[in-house]
């Protein structure tokens, strides 16, 4: 038995193999491995006793749900009204200057990704994006390149 | 502007962590008067849709099952919308509390708030909170578990079918209703699903009784409600306020002096321009005079600097995402209306074509199986037919 095997035996002993379970065995699987790859869809179809393509059309249908391969630190910035009308545009630009990648791409040491996102619900101190779980509020192009600055010294 | 005209109101976040005394003058009370003090009380939902609270715990406490449910609906995605998550850091004691006496009434032991992704980073501190409020039920005898579910970044999950869908671990894709969860919720049981600020609310109508909460508002539209206020405006926040405000004297209180239109209940809510500050109100529908527009509470103010097409062009391109891409009006029809409208600006297409959009408009509401689709024509049309000369030009 393969580390993934095994991981996702013990995971889904913890949350249970009833399908009402599926999402919150799915999540543990994406925070742990970074994303969800086919091997992984079909080992917790396997374990939970359902079928690889309802596990691939659930996964599929949640944003955070990653089946492609992810940085260490995600960046999703919010791209919906109030973050656009406040400067989303150049919030995205010092990211990528300050990343040296593109929108949607992740950096070669595999420690960033950046993609964009719908509301995060912090209209009212946009522009706004998280990193992984943390919020960044209030964003600056200064404060951008000092978070990034950062985040590059951490391990 | 900065006129505070409206009055501030300060029920939901002031500090009354007496989740014991609520819990204990709820059971020194019969499941009937409690109803019916809520039914009293005029509460309707807050998420946006209105229904009455009371009536919906009714319903439910009167199906005949062993098993029940209690979900309170954090999944707070409309954009502009942002008081719940502020409600679950600031009071969280006063949903939990809601939550149990729901359950009591209708007869559940279990209660779950499905919390939305993006609000992870408060899952440590709510769990610490359900551990303390869960202490407190212990003491009662009160036999009431809650747990945290977390959604992991779909809009339409805040839809309450779709919701259920995604606790069972599904696509969150909307049911047809009926039938409704006081019959058919999450796992095919009884379910009674509420707003964050709904459940906030009833503690205050627990804690001090319903004319408290009477006194403030208008007819049909009783008590306060949360906005969220964002956009072109010196004080954006959480606010506070009495249902039944007119958009202009909101305007005047919260405005930059230049507001050119108000967006009322967000992306799928209604554009207001400012020809129709005075007559719109905010409230539930009900007799009042003129407009009524009800809100989850998120108000977005725009000055004449913002281009309206733009504005809906992101609206758009949110809904097209978001849509859930199960029935056609919605899946197709959401891009076909930001493709229709990207068309007329770039003159491929005649102004004419923007009636044709909002003939779609109307079908999506007729035919589209959940909100998500139907309220597209909300501001669309709102928009178009206010601000149509910026569509085209």
């Amino acid at each position: 038995m393969d580390a993934l095997q095994e991981k996702i035996k013990e995971v889904v002993a913890h949350h249970g193999r009833e399908r009402h379970n599926l999402l919150p065995v799915l999540q543990e699987v994406v925070e742990q491995e970074r994303y969800l790859s086919d091997y992984a869809m079909t080992l917790i179809a396997e374990e939970m006793g359902i079928s690889a393509a309802d596990v691939y059309g659930t996964a599929t249908f949640y944003s955070f749900m990653d089946t492609v391969p992810r940085g260490k630190y995600l960046i999703r910035v919010c791209k919906t009204i109030t973050c656009y009308m406040k400067g989303k545009n150049q919030i995205l630009m010092a990211l990528e200057e300050a990343l040296k990648i593109k929108l949607g791409e992740t950096t070669p040491d595999k420690k960033f990704t950046l993609m964009e996102t719908n509301c995060l619900g912090w209209c009212h101190k946009a522009p706004a994006m998280l990193i992984n779980d943390d919020v960044h509020a209030e964003l600056t192009v200064e404060k951008v390149h000092s978070l990034i600055k950062e985040y590059k010294e951490r391990p | 502007m900065g006129k505070n005209i409206l009055k501030r109101i300060d029920l939901i976040f002031k500090e009354e962590p007496d989740s014991k005394n609520v819990l204990k003058k709820t059971l020194s009370k019969s499941n009937d008067e409690l109803i019916n003090e809520l039914i009293a009380s005029g509460l309707k939902g807050r998420g946006g849709a209105g229904f009455p609270t009371g009536l919906k715990w009714k319903l439910t406490a009167e199906s005949k099952s062993t098993e029940k449910y209690v979900i309170c609906n954090a999944d707070e995605g409309e954009p502009g919308t942002f008081k719940d998550r502020e409600i679950l850091t600031q009071v969280p004691y006063k949903v939990l509390t809601g939550m149990a006496v729901c359950g009591r009434i209708i007869g559940a032991r279990k209660g779950f708030i499905y919390l939305r992704g993006e609000y992870k980073y408060l899952l440590k501190e709510l769990n610490a909170e359900i551990k303390k409020f869960h202490a407190i039920c212990d003491e009662l005898g009160l036999k009431f578990r809650v747990e945290v579910f977390m959604g992991f970044g779909a809009y339409i999950c805040g839809e309450e079918s779709a919701l259920f869908e995604s606790m069972e671990g599904k696509r969150g894709e909307p049911r047809n209703k009926p039938p409704y969860p006081s019959d058919f919720g999450y796992l095919g049981k009884p379910t009674v699903i509420n707003n964050v600020e709904t459940l906030a609310h009833t503690f205050t109508i627990f804690q001090h009784g319903t004319d408290k909460f009477r006194e403030l508002g208008v007819k049909d539209s009783h008590g306060s409600k949360l906005f969220s206020i964002s956009g072109d405006t010196p004080t954006p926040g959480i606010y506070e306020l009495e249902l039944g405000m007119t958009v202009e004297d909101f305007v005047n209180d919260f405005g930059d002096g230049d507001t050119k239109a108000v967006q009322v209940g967000g992306a799928s809510g209604f554009c207001v321009p400012r020809k129709k500050f005075r007559e719109t109100r905010i409230g539930y529908q009900g007799k009042l005079t003129g407009i009524s527009l009800p809100t989850g509470g998120s108000m977005m103010l725009f000055n004449s600097s913002r281009s309206m097409y733009n504005l809906l062009s992101n609206y758009l391109e949110f809904f097209t995402e978001e849509s859930c891409g199960q029935c056609t009006p919605c899946r197709v029809g959401t891009q076909q209306l930001i493709e229709g409208i990207r068309a007329v600006k770039r003159g491929e297409k005649p102004a004419s074509y923007l009636d044709k959009l909002l003939a779609l408009t109307e079908t999506m509401k007729a035919t589209a199986k959940c909100g998500l689709g139907q309220s597209v024509a909300n501001s669309f049309q709102s928009i178009v037919e206010n601000f149509r000369e910026e569509m085209i030009y």
